[in-house]
């Protein structure tokens, strides 16, 4: 029971995880909570919906089609409702724009799709396997194996490339880096497109997994997976994933062994706890206000 | 009176009357927190369910006078507004938001969890006491008591924590303590709001309190002007008659509203009636002291 409540734990946590990546990436560079990042996540999922039933791709493809669309959602997000903002009005102004582009966004897919969920036409063969009391289905190995291949994808192109290092520049102090030389607004384009791209994968995966998508899918995981990232400390890649996985870890602990009807709160709770205990998260970095 | 009012005006008109009056005392308070001290609060509607919920047991299962269970209803609203203005203390502007958010939807997983509240059924047949004299009367009082608050020593000391929390500190501004402050105030408004809402319709349920009722508050103050009482009273107006005119677009309503954000933080960051100020008014129409 145990095992198998971790390993669906797990399964869960690795779709926060994604999508609690492209909330610390970019909080990291602009100190912005995206909450639009949810929707883009939501977006991703109908993106591979629609690819693989009206065009008919394969899913392999559906889930790179939909990855594709969401960097272009993504880029277009910041370019229209955070861009004209940035540097000229507080954050507080920031933060309800990006508010506003989520409402948008989620109200759109609704017109679009209308509020029944939704689910994917079976595609994939799901073998079910037994481990001694674990059982598991070939679908969680592959969850399991593409989300590793993105985080450590993720990781090796933010500590070794080019734009990786302009991307921690940025997070160190984005006047400097301008300074330097770098062009600031590419970076953050290239970062929301990263987020973005992750966030899509998430999607098609939960919706496959779950057998399940609607339009109001993105709010509650996209809070959630913010959650996640304050958990593993903001700011931090590797605490986005470490905050993702244990997130989902104590929601599916919390539903088995606590109560069910209170599945929701316990992500908030945490967050509340976190925040006043250890602001800064399990991995992050304590910030020391200055004027 | 109702009856006599109801016999010159259509009831629709003064259903709307009614609840503009609602929405002006919920959007005070919430405008205390967010447009005054600066603290954004995502989870307003959460301190109204409080009070909608508190106030309506009292009456309906304690035979409370409608009054006093109004009152006991701000005040849990207030207490809890307490125990959100408390980690406060040690959180910035964007996690604040978070945790408002989380306060909330914690106390909508409670209220469908909660046996006296009737569940997600929610409760109904609570008795139609808010009449129009009641709210208008507690609109003239709230607005009259925020106008004297804002022009003194406190006020000035909200507006100052919002402009520039360490320059505020470093003149001697407890703002650990305004806040709190600040918070239990708003909190109070949002409970008494709740309670007027709860007897005029004669029904609830915790789907009333979720996050888009949060976020349609919050645009009120935002759109009216943040921190400006004309504001906030233009922006409750604005924002309770639209819906109704929007009724035929029903499902557009809310891609608007998130849209109105977006352009509204790019245009105008602080609203149409950003910051203006009774006083102000008084003084541009001759009816101040010093002309």
């Amino acid at each position: 029971m145990f095992w198998q409540q971790l390993l669906n734990g797990i399964t869960l946590g690795s779709s926060y995880a994604l999508i609690a990546l492209g909330y610390t990436m970019v909080y990291g560079i602009v100190q912005l909570i995206n909450f639009a990042h949810g929707e883009i996540y939501m977006f991703g999922a109908f993106a591979g919906l629609f690819l693989v039933t009206v065009v008919g791709l394969p899913i392999g493809w559906a889930l790179l089609g939909a990855m594709a669309f969401c960097m272009l959602l993504g880029v277009v997000v910041e370019r229209v409702a955070y861009r004209p903002l940035r540097g000229k009005s507080s954050r507080l102004s920031a933060l309800i724009s990006a508010i506003g582009v989520s409402i948008f966004l989620s109200t759109l897919m609704v017109i679009i799709a209308g509020t029944n969920p939704r689910n994917y036409p079976d595609i994939i063969k799901i073998s079910n396997y037994q481990l001694g009391a674990v059982q598991f289905s070939s679908l969680q190995i592959i969850i399991l194996i593409i989300s590793a291949i993105l985080m450590i994808g993720l990781e090796l192109m933010v500590r070794r490339s080019r734009i990786g290092k302009a991307m921690r520049a940025c997070s160190q102090d984005i006047e400097a880096a301008a300074l330097m030389g770098i062009n600031v607004n590419r970076v953050i384009s290239f970062t929301f497109a990263v987020g973005s791209a992750l966030a899509a994968a998430g999607g098609v995966m939960v919706a496959i997994y779950y057998n399940a998508l609607w339009p109001y899918m993105g709010t509650m995981a996209g809070m959630k997976a913010f959650c996640a990232a304050v958990l593993g400390g903001i700011g931090s890649i590797p605490g986005a994933m470490v905050g993702g996985i244990s997130l989902g870890i104590m929601e599916i602990m919390g539903v088995a062994y606590l109560s069910s009807s209170y599945k929701d709160a316990i992500a908030f709770a945490i967050l509340i706890l976190v925040l006043i205990i250890r602001p800064q998260g399990l991995l992050g970095q304590k910030i020391v206000k200055k004027v | 009176m109702d009856a006599v009012l109801s016999q010159y005006i259509d009831p629709y008109f003064l259903r709307i009357i009614l609840i503009i009056g609602i929405n002006i005392i919920l959007a005070l308070g919430l405008n205390l927190i967010t447009g005054v001290t600066g603290q954004l609060s995502m989870g307003h509607a959460g301190f109204m369910s409080l009070g909608a919920y508190t106030s309506a047991i009292l009456t309906m299962n304690y035979g409370v006078a409608f009054p006093t269970a109004l009152l006991g209803g701000s005040l849990v609203a207030a207490l809890f507004g307490f125990f959100i203005g408390l980690p406060t203390l040690r959180l910035q502007g964007d996690y604040l938001a978070m945790v408002t958010i989380g306060f909330a939807e914690i106390i909508r997983v409670f209220f469908l969890n909660f046996e006296p509240g009737g569940k997600a059924v929610g409760l109904s047949g609570i008795p139609q006491e808010t009449t129009f004299l009641t709210v208008w009367g507690l609109v003239a009082v709230a607005v009259f008591l925020n106008a004297r608050l804002l022009s003194s020593r406190t006020g000035r000391a909200f507006y100052a924590i919002r402009e520039d929390e360490i320059a505020a500190e470093s003149c001697g501004v407890n703002t650990t303590r305004l806040k709190v402050t600040a918070f239990v105030l708003g909190s109070f408004l949002g409970g008494l709001g709740g309670g007027l809402y709860a007897h005029y319709m004669f029904y609830i349920d915790p789907q009333v309190f979720n996050f888009t009722k949060s976020i349609e508050l919050l645009n009120m103050v935002v759109l009216g002007g943040m921190g400006s009482i004309p504001g906030t009273i233009l922006g409750a107006v604005l924002l309770t008659i639209l819906p109704e005119l929007l009724r035929v677009v029903a499902e557009y309503r809310l891609m608007f509203y998130g849209a109105l954000l977006v352009i509204l933080m790019i245009f105008r960051p602080n609203g149409l009636l950003g910051d203006v100020r009774i006083y102000d008014l008084k003084k541009r129409w001759g009816l101040g002291k010093n002309k």
